[in-house]
């Protein structure tokens, strides 16, 4: 088994009196998507923040890329690869789309102390960013400001501007949030895409994306991972079917296997 | 440039900027010896609102304590001058590098903070920085200090007030110059994503830390060449030029300008002062001495922009293209 991208340790974080991360160890490996799912309240987003560096654990360690990045702040991580998105649209709104993403770029593009050239005609900044347009089919809008775009574009371009650093994990937290149907699904698709090539570490709420895509999934109740599996032996888990699945008004989604082939497709 | 004339706007900063360059001669011309003295202080006026206008229009970062800058290129103007270094090639530098390294100070403190504490702990450095000025007896304590103008000798003579004038609208051209690439630089885009949104800018992978004190160590520079040309402007220092007030006049001639804007800091400081200029006869016309209390008017004026016309006088010629 190939030696985990990033992993936790122990991981404990209390706010005054309530254990929001319980003695968290999970791990996600080179390539696989990974799932973290859990009711609301499970303290998913706190373990996310640790995961960024926005919050510092009480306890336990962060590994990431072979590197203890416990310390190490937010800005440091994402220069190793560890890119976010975020639950609640975090775009810059007074930019353009493409400025978004050139910006995304810039991060990685070595230190950003140069005063005088325009960086808006800075063709190594604009044209990966506008590739990365492309990706997520934003291309049509690169001119559009962020604030004047739609909810499931801003959720686009914010994955175009996690994908800008090319990096090895993105965290992307519940990127179907406030997404219709439609776009939901087209979005899967495109994650699918990089099965095998991003580790991904999933947050969502939308069971069918979860047990379309995740390699793995993690179930975090009260602050504790009480289950890890293949979603086969999630779904199998008596103790996630009692504390979380069970809450569902209708069962889990049967594993749609003729829209797991077509992934493989896109793939190949 | 001939593009820029197309606009209203361009028209205006064009013509602006003209009447700017030949003020001495128009000022000669018509006998108004006055007007230059008036046009000196808006240059450098200005000079210090679009180094403010660099933190706060781009950055979002109030500061409110600007004038300290002001104070800090002034004394180190006059303090050499008092110990007989009347030299502005070694003046200048002094006081640039003490205003740049005091805001590195400052700002390595005050940036660990937003919103209204930041207003706070910038006016209280300003503060610090005043009281110092007022107990230092040595120079003139709360009196102040009448100083020697700075000499480069063979090249300019600052007591020549056409001369002088000149090199502050040259300065001025120069900051504009630098601000309209900064504003579209890498390091500008930084700091307007952070004001846009840090935390965005932060989990791109920005040290938004670093980037903000960069800008406030170069604002404080220019604020403190603003401070070295108004102690030469009147040869003379005091703690007055430091006063939380002028702080507060520097934020409403931004605010009242344009923040954001290459030209609002400009604009503003042509509207305060001439306002100011006109405001105080008229009101002194009871001979009550009421001219003093002629920001009676100008505060109105200000709510009028804040509630309708939010982006200053710059947003009144039209919309921004960039």
């Amino acid at each position: 088994m190939a030696e985990p991208l990033l992993s936790t340790d122990r991981l404990i974080k209390r706010f005054g009196g309530l254990l929001a991360t319980d003695s968290v160890s999970i791990d996600v490996r080179p390539g696989e998507i990974h799932a973290l799912i859990g009711p609301n309240g499970a303290g998913k987003t706190t373990l996310v923040g640790q995961l960024t560096g926005n919050l510092k654990p009480d306890s336990g360690t962060i590994h990431f890329a072979g590197r203890d990045v416990t310390r190490l702040p937010t800005h440091a991580r994402v220069r190793l690869g560890l890119a976010r998105s975020f639950q609640i649209t975090s775009v810059l709104r007074e930019f353009t789309a493409l400025d978004n993403v050139a910006l995304a770029v810039q991060a990685h593009a070595g230190h950003s102390f140069r005063f005088l050239a325009d960086a808006r005609r800075d063709e190594s900044l604009r044209r990966p960013a506008l590739q990365g347009l492309v990706e997520v089919g934003l291309a049509q809008r690169a001119d559009t400001l962020a604030s004047a775009l739609s909810h499931g574009e801003q959720r686009q371009l914010e994955i175009a501007m996690a994908l800008a650093g090319d990096p090895s994990l993105m965290l992307l937290d519940e990127p179907m949030a406030g997404m219709g149907a439609e776009e939901s699904q087209r979005l899967i698709g495109f994650l699918r895409g990089f099965k095998g090539k991003r580790a991904m570490l999933l947050i969502e709420h939308d069971m069918d994306a979860v047990f379309q895509l995740a390699d793995r999934i993690t179930v975090l109740v009260y602050g504790r991972a009480i289950a890890s599996g293949t979603p086969e032996e999630i779904r199998a888990n008596p103790d996630v079917r009692q504390a979380y699945l069970g809450e569902e008004d209708s069962p889990p989604p049967s594993y749609g296997g003729g829209r797991e082939g077509e992934g493989d497709a896109k793939d190949l | 440039m001939m593009a820029a004339l197309r606009t209203p706007r361009g028209l205006i900063t064009v013509l602006l900027l003209l009447i700017l360059a030949v003020l001495p001669l128009l000022t000669q011309a018509f006998d108004q010896r006055y007007l230059l003295s008036i046009g000196t202080r808006i240059v450098i006026w200005a000079i210090a609102a679009i180094s403010l206008n660099m933190i706060l229009g781009y950055g979002g970062m109030v500061s409110f304590g600007h004038a300290m800058f002001f104070g800090i290129g002034g004394y180190a103007v006059g303090i050499l001058a008092h110990h007989g270094i009347a030299s502005g090639w070694i003046q200048w530098p002094v006081g640039i590098v003490a205003a740049a390294l005091w805001a590195a100070v400052i700002g390595a403190l005050s940036l660990r903070t937003r919103g209204l504490y930041f207003i706070m702990i910038t006016l209280a450095f300003a503060q610090l920085v005043y009281y110092l000025g007022a107990g230092l007896e040595a120079y003139g304590g709360d009196d102040g200090l009448n100083i020697s103008r700075s000499r480069f000798a063979g090249l300019l003579d600052l007591r020549d007030k056409a001369s002088f004038y000149w090199l502050c609208f040259a300065l001025l051209c120069g900051i504009l110059w630098f601000c309209s690439r900064f504003a579209n630089s890498r390091f500008g885009l930084v700091i307007r994503g952070a004001k846009s949104n840090d935390l965005r800018m932060t989990a791109l992978g920005f040290p938004v830390f670093r980037y903000r004190l960069a800008a406030f160590v170069l604002s404080g520079a220019f604020g403190g060449l603003a401070g070295i040309l108004l102690a030469n402007e009147g040869a003379y220092i005091s703690p007055a030029m430091m006063s939380w007030v002028k702080s507060g006049d520097l934020i409403v001639i931004v605010v009242l300008g344009g923040m954001g804007t290459l030209f609002g800091p400009l604009y503003g400081a042509i509207a305060f002062f001439a306002l100011e200029e006109s405001m105080t006869p008229l009101l002194d016309l009871g001979r009550k001495g009421w001219g003093e209390y002629w920001q009676i008017v100008f505060g109105p004026m200000l709510v009028l922009v804040a509630l309708y016309a939010k982006g200053g006088i710059d947003s009144l010629f039209g919309r921004r293209h960039g």
